[in-house]
Formats: structure tokens, sequence, C-alpha cells
């Protein structure tokens, strides 16, 4: 596949590892965060952890929509599905497998005879609707920045057609002030359990607001910024420009993902987004706690397509399962072998924490690619006999 | 989830709709987000729209900057 395969070449990704070898400073250690599920998929699935100097580590960051979804947001989905025969609630594939309270997900809610569809597109949502007058098609969004656009696009088509039985649970969330939240945490800050020397920053939601967004605080926190595509090679570059960021003690926004990001994003796609959508005061996330201004609600003139007002949806926050760490693997200050449950109750087949869920979750990108890096390596030196068996 | 693949726009259609192939397989996405693709563009496709045109030039350049790493210092010059 063009602009994919040839960013993934192991010739070129072995010249970038010896690169980075050779110019970070082994006089120091080098700590970057990894802002998106994207690029924690890429580097624990290409191995890129291993192709880096010991003195350079990678922490995974909040970046994965799944992951930062509260459980109080998807009891509110499953509710109004179990509730009400008439609806039809459809999302992401992501979301359907991600632990509710009662031991529930939408997956299970489903199980249990509500009507619950997997799409693959906000529009495909949209058609349903369209197809099924009798029936409320409520489309459960979630998302980052890259994910928000198609639905404000569905919500203004459903009003543009009077389309009065599709609906959306908006739970779009922002990506600098989850950045902003993690500088700002007591980790980073006065108990310096989380040393950052720079992030990189996302691929996709950058195509939409552009490199800009990152600049104050790339400028308030002296944190640089390298914006980098989702395949290895991509990664790894900004690695590199991370530690030469720092080698020479600039603190600036750069961006390796030249080929699909300006910095000044997607100026259609933004106006979009703000004829539809607005600022919440604030919204919970997992892990990272309530955030003011972090998320987007469906402004009050598309209130007939808001199915929280429609239905009359009410938010009750439920704390985390007790053993679980997604809280703190989601702020960088744990990985996911710290946490007790982490392949033992805890797996991509049976998640108790959200990190589980998708595959950009920090927990299931290091289950599926990295787990038995944390065994030590046996031995079998001398192979075994059948006298030695038998003896 | 931010999952988004390159694809090359192969036929435009009729309300902000175009075709893609992408490895073989067409699919109809939506245009709705970015202006003036035409068809040979690539475009950033996620959850059935078209987030952004890919900039062919841009990418040559950044994989040849990354193939310069490989040449260590000494041995480029």
């Amino acid at each position: 596949m063009k602009y994919v395969d040839e960013f993934r070449d192991g010739t070129l990704a072995a010249g970038l590892a010896r690169a980075i070898a050779r110019e970070a400073d082994r006089g120091r250690d080098y700590a970057f965060m990894e802002f998106c599920g994207g690029h924690t998929h890429a580097i624990s699935r290409y191995g890129v952890s291993d192709l880096l100097p010991a003195n350079v580590r990678m922490i995974h960051g909040p970046g994965c929509p799944v992951c930062v979804l509260p459980i109080g947001r998807v009891d509110m989905a499953i509710r109004l599905a179990l509730a009400r025969p008439e609806v039809i609630l459809c999302t992401y594939g992501d979301c359907l497998r991600v632990p509710a309270s009662d031991g529930l997900s939408l997956l299970k809610a489903k199980a249990r005879g509500a009507d619950v569809r997997m799409v693959y597109s906000a529009a495909d949502a949209l058609a349903l609707a369209a197809r099924e007058p009798a029936r409320e098609v409520v489309f459960f969004a979630i998302g980052f920045e890259t994910t928000t656009p198609p639905t404000a696009l569905v919500l203004r088509e459903a009003a543009a057609r009077g389309l009065a039985n599709f609906s959306v649970i908006c739970n779009h969330v922002l990506t600098p002030p989850a950045i902003t939240a993690i500088l700002d945490s007591p980790a980073a800050g006065e108990l310096g359990t989380l040393h950052l020397d720079g992030f990189i920053g996302p691929a996709h939601v950058s195509t939409l607001i552009g490199s800009r967004p990152y600049e104050a605080f790339a400028a308030r926190y002296r944190k640089p910024v390298v914006i980098a595509g989702f395949e290895p090679l991509d990664v790894m570059q900004a690695i590199r420009m991370l530690v030469r960021q720092v080698n020479t003690g600039r603190a600036e926004v750069e961006n390796e993902f030249t080929r699909a990001v300006v910095r000044d994003g997607n100026p259609k796609a933004q106006a979009i987004v703000s004829e539809v959508l607005e600022l919440r005061d604030e919204f919970e996330w997992r892990g990272l706690g309530v955030l003011a201004r972090s998320a987007l609600r469906i402004r009050p003139a598309f209130a007939p397509w808001d199915a929280e007002a429609k239905f009359g949806l009410d938010y009750r926050p439920v704390p985390d399962h007790r053993a679980c760490e997604c809280g703190a693997i989601l702020r960088g200050v744990k990985k996911p072998a710290d946490c007790k449950l982490f392949g033992t109750v805890c797996t991509p087949e049976t998640p108790m924490g959200s990190c589980m869920v998708s595959s950009e979750g920090a927990c299931a990108a290091h289950y599926n690619y990295g787990r038995f890096r944390d065994l030590p390596a046996v031995a079998a030196d001398k192979p075994v006999t059948q006298a030695q068996e038998s003896a | 989830m931010c999952l988004a693949i390159p694809a090359r726009i192969v036929e435009l259609l009729d309300g902000d709709q175009c075709r893609v192939e992408l490895g073989g397989v067409r699919k109809e996405i939506s245009l709705a987000l970015v202006d003036g693709a035409a068809v040979g563009d690539y475009v950033i496709v996620h959850v059935g729209y078209a987030l952004t045109k890919l900039d062919a030039e841009e990418a040559a350049q950044t994989l040849a900057l990354i193939a310069e790493a490989g040449i260590a210092p000494e041995a480029g010059r």
C-alpha cells in the first residue's frame, strides 16, 4: 500500500535506530510521551522500543478514546438501549466491549435483548435511521478531533433532512486539554514521579486541528512537541527530532507528518464542527478526572438530535474497579505490567479495564506484542535426551 | 480509533462522495471535509470520510530525510 509500506521499511528503521543511538547523549535519560494510542500501537507492534538506546524511554499517553471514556457514559447508553425497545443504539466497534457497571458492556446488553449495532461510519447510522422510520436510531459518538467532524456532518444532515428519529450521544473529547492535564498533574509537578522531556504529537488529530494548538504549551511548559505519522518510521524520526530538541535546549512544535499536517489544520472541517458542536463546561475522563472545557456537546440549535436532551439522559459517575490501574496508566505514571490484573483476569478477551479493550490501549498493545518481554528468558541449552527423561 | 489510511481517489461521485481504492479494495467515501480533491489524489480516510489530502512531495521529502539518517555522518560526507 502506497504511503504505508515505505514508512515501515526495516532497513530505514535500522538506519534511524543508529542515528538515534548516535545522537542521544549517554550522560542523560530521555523520556517522551506518545500521546496517541495509534503511536502506542505502532511502537508495540513494530518493537520500536527495542530499537531505542536504553536511555531513551517511551511513556504511553491517554490518547485512546475508548480508554478515557468513563464508565458512566457507557452506562448511559446501556440504560437507554435496555429501557427503550424502539431504540437502535449504533456505535463504533471499539466501544462495544468497554466494561460498564453490573458486569455489562454494550455487547452484553445486546445479548440481553438491547438492539445494539456496530457501524463503520456515522453516515451508516444516519442511513439506518432513514431506512427505519419507526425506530429511534441513537449514535453513541466517541473520539478525539479526528472522529468529531463526521459526527458534526451527520447531525447537520439529519437536521437538513428533518430526520426526527436520529440522535447522537456526543462524547467527543479534545486533545490539548488532556495534554495540559498531564503536564499540570502532581506526578509531573511536585511529586516528580512522571519525568517527561517531550511529546510525540497526534497524527490524524493534527490533520484537523493543525500544529498551532500545541504551540502554547510547548512554550508555557518548555516541552518540545513533534507531530508524527502513525507508521513506525514516522515515530522513530519524531523521537530523533525530540532528542535533537532536548540536546539543543529547544522546546518547539515541529512537524514530522508534513505529508498530511499543516499549521492551521483543516479549516473546512473546523467550521463544520463549530457550527454544530460547542464546548462543554466540563467532562469526566477516565484516569484524568473532570477536566474543564475538554469535550464537546451538541449546540442548542440541534437539540432535537441530541439524545441526552431528547431522552432526558443523566450522567452518573462510577468509580473504576478498585484493582484496575487504567487511571495511573493513562496518566503515564504506571506501566501495564505494574497492574495486578494485567494478563491474569484482565486480557483482551475478558477486559476489566478500558486500556485492555481497544488495540491501541496501552494494556492491549503490551499484552498483544510485548508481554513476554517482562519474563526472564530461560535458556534451554541442553536438549533433553530420552535417558535424562527416564532417569 | 484514530486509525486512518491513505487511499487513492479513482472516481468522483455525486453529493461530495467518491470512490477510493486501497490495495485492490474499492469503497465509497465522503469528500465533504476536503476541498478540491481530484481523481488520482491520495486522501487519508477515517470512518468513511476523507480528512485531508496527502501531499506526495512532502511524503517523498520525509522519506529522503529518514533515509539520510541511516548514513553515518562520516560516510555521508
